[in-house]
């Protein structure tokens, strides 16, 4: 038997191997989508973006400041 | 090496199963129920999330039922084996091996519930981890094989979608999402009842103490009308809250009179009149309670509608 024979085995291989590529490719889409989201609605982050900045916080108060 | 034991074995036991294979590890039919009532809990809801993140939620609710399903068939796999029904399942048929289905249950499990939690919130991703639990050790390895109870209060993994949903749009767990739960938890047992009076071979041969099985037909028959008549207040008053409206009160009412009827015609029917048609009634209610939980589930969608909030107005609808 050629060594290069397609076996039923291989066909099913195949298929899992791009079954669960397709799963994994939809997986870092959804990921990439809802970070997408969460970022577009990420009103606040700004405030705690690299260094907290205070003035920015709605829930933090300033001695002194008009809010 | 594997290839040429295959060669020589064939396919079963190799550990070389298809995609397919996996996919129907994780119950697609019960997932596709699954989908249909979390995307209900979630569209009905006050609060409309964005649709990336709804979308996610109802993805990872689904993916936590397919995690429950295959830890249910990891479990069970000795009994599938002996029921004509299940038989043909992944792992007693060979082609998934029992430890393959324990692994993907549990990675499945912690990836829905982790991803449903930073998708949506954690309330949600908790309810979701209780039900993966509750269905896969409360039910699967507890009450499947010690009470004939076990479909009543497994029920309740099967009811908690649509509230896992409700909750991964608005944050918290209010009346409206108890009331659909209850409509699925109260609708289950007649369900599965009027399921085990014409499988009731698998379940004896199986050794499932279903109430076929541990307390006859006759009583089966009794517990269907009861549940059935437990079910109507709850589904028909859910009507009259914020889901509900004058377009789900007309379907729910036609569902629940033919409902009522069916099981009424169960409960009068003597076991020889099903014997000699093959339970042809018992097969119809099966069918009927399908579309019963379809129907009002579809109809709390449609009253989700500006459509129907404009009828309801219309018809001064007050509640």
């Amino acid at each position: 038997m050629p060594l290069t024979q397609e076996h039923e085995l291989h066909k099913r291989r195949w298929g899992r191997n791009l079954g669960l590529g397709l799963t994994l490719g939809a997986f870092i889409a959804l990921v990439f989508g809802l970070t997408i989201a969460k970022v577009q609605q990420g009103s606040q982050m700004q405030g705690f973006d690299h260094t907290y900045r205070i003035e920015m916080d709605p829930d933090a108060r300033i001695p002194g400041a008009n809010r | 090496m594997s290839d040429i034991r295959a060669d020589m074995t064939g396919r079963e036991g190799t550990g070389d199963a298809g995609f397919r294979d996996y996919v129907q590890l994780l119950k697609p039919r019960v997932m596709s129920l699954v989908v249909f009532t979390a995307m209900v809990g979630l569209l009905v809801a006050p609060v409309r999330p964005h649709p990336v993140e709804a979308l996610a939620a109802i993805i990872f609710i689904a993916l936590g039922a397919g995690a429950s399903g295959a830890l249910n068939m990891w479990w069970d796999a000795d009994i599938d084996r002996v029921m004509r029904r299940t038989a043909g399942r992944p792992v007693p048929s060979g082609s998934v091996a029992p430890g393959e289905a324990l692994g993907l249950g549990l990675a499945l499990s912690g990836i829905s519930v982790v991803m449903l939690g930073l998708a949506a919130n954690w309330l949600a991703a908790g309810l979701l981890a209780f039900t993966i639990f509750f269905y896969a050790v409360v039910y699967t390895m507890w009450l499947k094989r010690s009470t004939p109870q076990n479909i009543v209060i497994g029920g309740a993994s099967g009811a908690f979608p649509p509230m896992i949903g409700w909750v991964a749009a608005t944050g918290h767990i209010s009346l409206e999402a108890v009331l659909m739960f209850m409509v699925i938890f109260m609708w289950t047992p007649p369900h599965f009842w009027a399921l085990a009076l014409f499988m009731n071979d698998d379940y004896t041969k199986a050794r499932v103490p279903m109430l076929t099985v541990t307390h006859g037909r006759k009583v089966t028959r009794a517990h269907i009308l009861v549940y059935t008549v437990a079910l109507v207040p709850v589904a028909v008053g859910a009507a009259f809250t914020s889901i509900g409206g004058p377009i789900y009160l007309a379907v729910s009412l036609v569902l629940n009179a033919l409902f009522l009827i069916g099981a009424w015609r169960i409960w009068r029917r003597p076991e020889e009149a099903a014997t000699a048609d093959k339970y042809a009634v018992e097969k119809k209610f099966f069918a009927l309670s399908l579309a019963y939980l379809f129907g009002h589930f579809a109809a709390f969608l449609v009253e989700a509608t500006p459509w129907a909030d404009a009828l309801a107005r219309h018809l001064g609808w007050g509640f």
